[in-house]
């Protein structure tokens, strides 16, 4: 029979300051635990909402990224007259041959040069990329020398405001728009017409071909033709799973500096609770040594303890992840390696992190609670009685 | 005690112990005999380290013997490994301290109640009995109050309380009276003297209070770990 919950919990309650003490430390580690899964989390977040489920993008094989990639007008045509890719009205296939290069704009706050990925996109850009809505200004019109500013970039560059001009591929370029992707890396972008910005940059090729697929089944069999057909170089994705490739280098990056620092703040937090739980068991004695004379057995205080301390994990538990929840109001703005441009992402909390946290809350007062509750249930009755 | 035949509650046969301090043995209690019929109030007498705290502990199940025997009610309680034992003193012993020993987190209610966690019983079933438990030592007006919010003498009543509320065959008080005044210790000799002539309870006190003692029916005396003297108190 175990000793009542109640016993345990009254008992942190009894001890308010140690127990916030103890506690605040095991907070600090589920802070910093949650905050880098919640960093990681709202990194993929931002580049899988980049990627339309039913959109393929296709580079040259092993560029990995846009930017190092090269499709050429004739590569392009082939993969445009491809009968998997969706028509849309007068039978035109939903297709975007995009060029990105990358330009230096001084960030707001700092003042400092940042790589800025500037999109040229062709005419089914738009309808391939739905989540994409003008925030304010109007949409760039074709062939003219104009742009639209993802939503990040109007916040945390100068100089992109609407009527503003930029000056890039020896030319000026008028600000007409404001779009919000909807948190996705497209919000990071500058966007313009794609034969415009071409000729501008004198590239006489695209940097990738997006498509619509009209049945996203048909996926596999698009993508072994294209990569077997002699006259194309390249490499077939879907649209999502590309993105996700994006993040991967920053993302392992993120989680194993993250949970490795969290692992080692966890032995110190791991340790406080230690010594707390020693402690109690120490003023306790004689009260274990009465919970045995009254018939409790040993593995009653064993748990009793235990559950002590791991009470004791979830109010640092509780309170770490609050705290982290909060850090979903900042918005992080940070180089992807892997393109090499500014992408803005936030701290994003999911059902799985809150998961995740708990259990590492639950193995810290496991790991701290456990000795001193074996060495509360290894006291002798009548030694633990004369300690009153 | 009707019935001749009747066996004793609690047969100590042959008990021997000894402690080990610092490398030396150190012997406690010397081939101890001694039979405690049901329904008695015994008192144990003698000075410090006479063994007497020691005997206590034997027969309430919280120490054990080097040799010898204790059967409480026909059960061997020396043979029984420690988990059963534990249950066992769940079942059959209330144990009254010198400091009462309450958990000072739980309220009196919760204190009394804390034994009968131990025992198959509902919530509800629990609570009334605790609460008509402390009614009995007359503590129906401090249920909720914590040990802290309690004297000496109400903190007593309530471990009186939480002894008897799972009616255990014994009960053992180890100098329940030591740490009270006077007018404090007579109340709570009379509640003892009340369970036992009321309720039937065997109680089995440790003291070195003689105005303690006197309220047992017979006192025994024990000096370096020998039975030294019993004498029969006329009630």
């Amino acid at each position: 029979m175990p000793v009542p919950l109640a016993y345990s919990l009254r008992n942190l309650r009894a001890r308010k300051l140690t127990t916030a003490l103890t506690a605040g430390g095991m907070a600090l580690v589920v802070f910093v635990f949650a905050a880098v899964l919640m960093l990681d989390a709202g990194l993929k977040s931002a580049l899988v909402k980049t990627g339309q489920p039913d959109n393929i993008l296709v580079t040259r094989r092993s560029a990995g990224t846009e930017i190092q990639s090269a499709v050429d007008r004739q590569q392009a045509a082939v993969i445009e007259s491809q009968p998997e890719v969706a028509l849309g009205p007068g039978g035109v296939p939903i297709v975007s041959k995009e060029v990105v290069v990358l330009i230096a704009l001084p960030k707001r706050d700092s003042g400092v040069p940042t790589n800025v990925t500037i999109r040229g996109v062709g005419p089914g850009g738009l309808a391939l990329r739905p989540q994409l809505a003008m925030a304010q200004g109007r949409m760039y019109r074709p062939g003219a020398s104009e742009v639209v500013v993802g939503r990040t970039i109007a916040e945390r560059f100068d100089g992109v405001g609407v009527g503003e001009r930029l000056r890039f591929g020896g030319r000026e370029w008028t600000i007409v728009g404001t779009f919000d992707a909807g948190g996705s890396a497209f919000d990071s972008e500058v966007w313009g017409d794609g034969e415009q910005l071409m000729q501008a940059f004198r590239r006489p090729v695209f940097s990738s071909v997006v498509a619509k697929l009209a049945d996203p089944g048909s996926f596999e069999a698009l993508k072994a033709r294209l990569e077997s057909d002699p006259r194309l170089t390249v490499e077939v994705k879907r649209e999502r799973a590309f993105y996700e490739d994006q993040s991967a280098a920053l993302s392992n990056f993120i989680s194993i500096l993250g949970v490795t620092l969290s692992v080692i703040f966890s032995i110190g937090a791991t340790i406080g609770a230690m010594i707390t739980m020693y402690a109690a068991v120490a003023n306790r004695t004689a009260e274990i040594g009465t919970l045995r004379a009254l018939g409790f057995r040993r593995a009653g205080i064993l748990g009793a303890f235990l559950a002590e301390a791991v009470l004791l994990a979830l109010v640092g538990w509780a309170a770490g992840l609050a705290a982290a929840s909060l850090m979903q109001l900042v918005q992080i703005s940070t180089l992807n390696w892997q393109t090499f441009a500014e992408l803005a992402f936030r701290f994003t909390m999911t059902p799985k992190i809150v998961a995740e946290s708990l259990l590492f809350a639950l193995a810290m007062g496991v790991a701290g609670g456990f000795l001193p509750a074996v060495r509360a249930a290894r006291l002798g009755i009548v030694d633990a009685l004369r300690a009153a | 005690m009707s019935g001749v035949a009747a066996p004793p509650l609690v047969r100590v046969a042959g008990v021997s112990k000894s402690y080990r301090r610092g490398g030396q043995v150190v012997p406690v209690l010397a081939d101890i005999t001694l039979d405690i019929p049901g329904g008695a109030f015994l008192g144990l007498m003698g000075p410090s380290g006479s063994g007497k705290s020691t005997l206590l502990n034997l027969i309430a199940g919280i120490d054990k013997p080097d040799a010898g025997s204790i059967a409480v009610a026909g059960v061997d309680i020396t043979r029984l490994p420690e988990a059963e034992l534990a249950d066992w003193r769940a079942a059959n012993v209330g144990f009254i301290f010198q400091f009462y020993n309450l958990m000072p987190v739980l309220s009196a209610l919760e204190n009394v109640e804390l034994p009968l966690t131990l025992a198959r019983m509902d919530r509800r079933e629990r609570r009334e009995r605790a609460q008509a438990t402390l009614e009995l030592v007359g503590l129906g007006d401090r249920m909720e109050h914590f040990p802290s919010e309690l004297s000496g003498g109400q903190q007593q009543r309530v471990a009186i309380a939480r002894a008897i509320v799972t009616d255990p065959r014994i009960l053992v008080a180890d100098e329940p009276t030591g740490d009270l005044d006077r007018h404090s210790a007579e109340e709570i000799l009379a509640l003892m003297d009340r369970l036992n002539v009321d309720l039937g309870k065997t109680i089995v006190m440790v003291t070195h209070d003689r105005r303690a003692a006197e309220r047992a029916h017979s006192i025994m005396h024990l000096e370096k770990g020998e039975l030294f003297a019993h004498e029969e108190l006329p009630r």
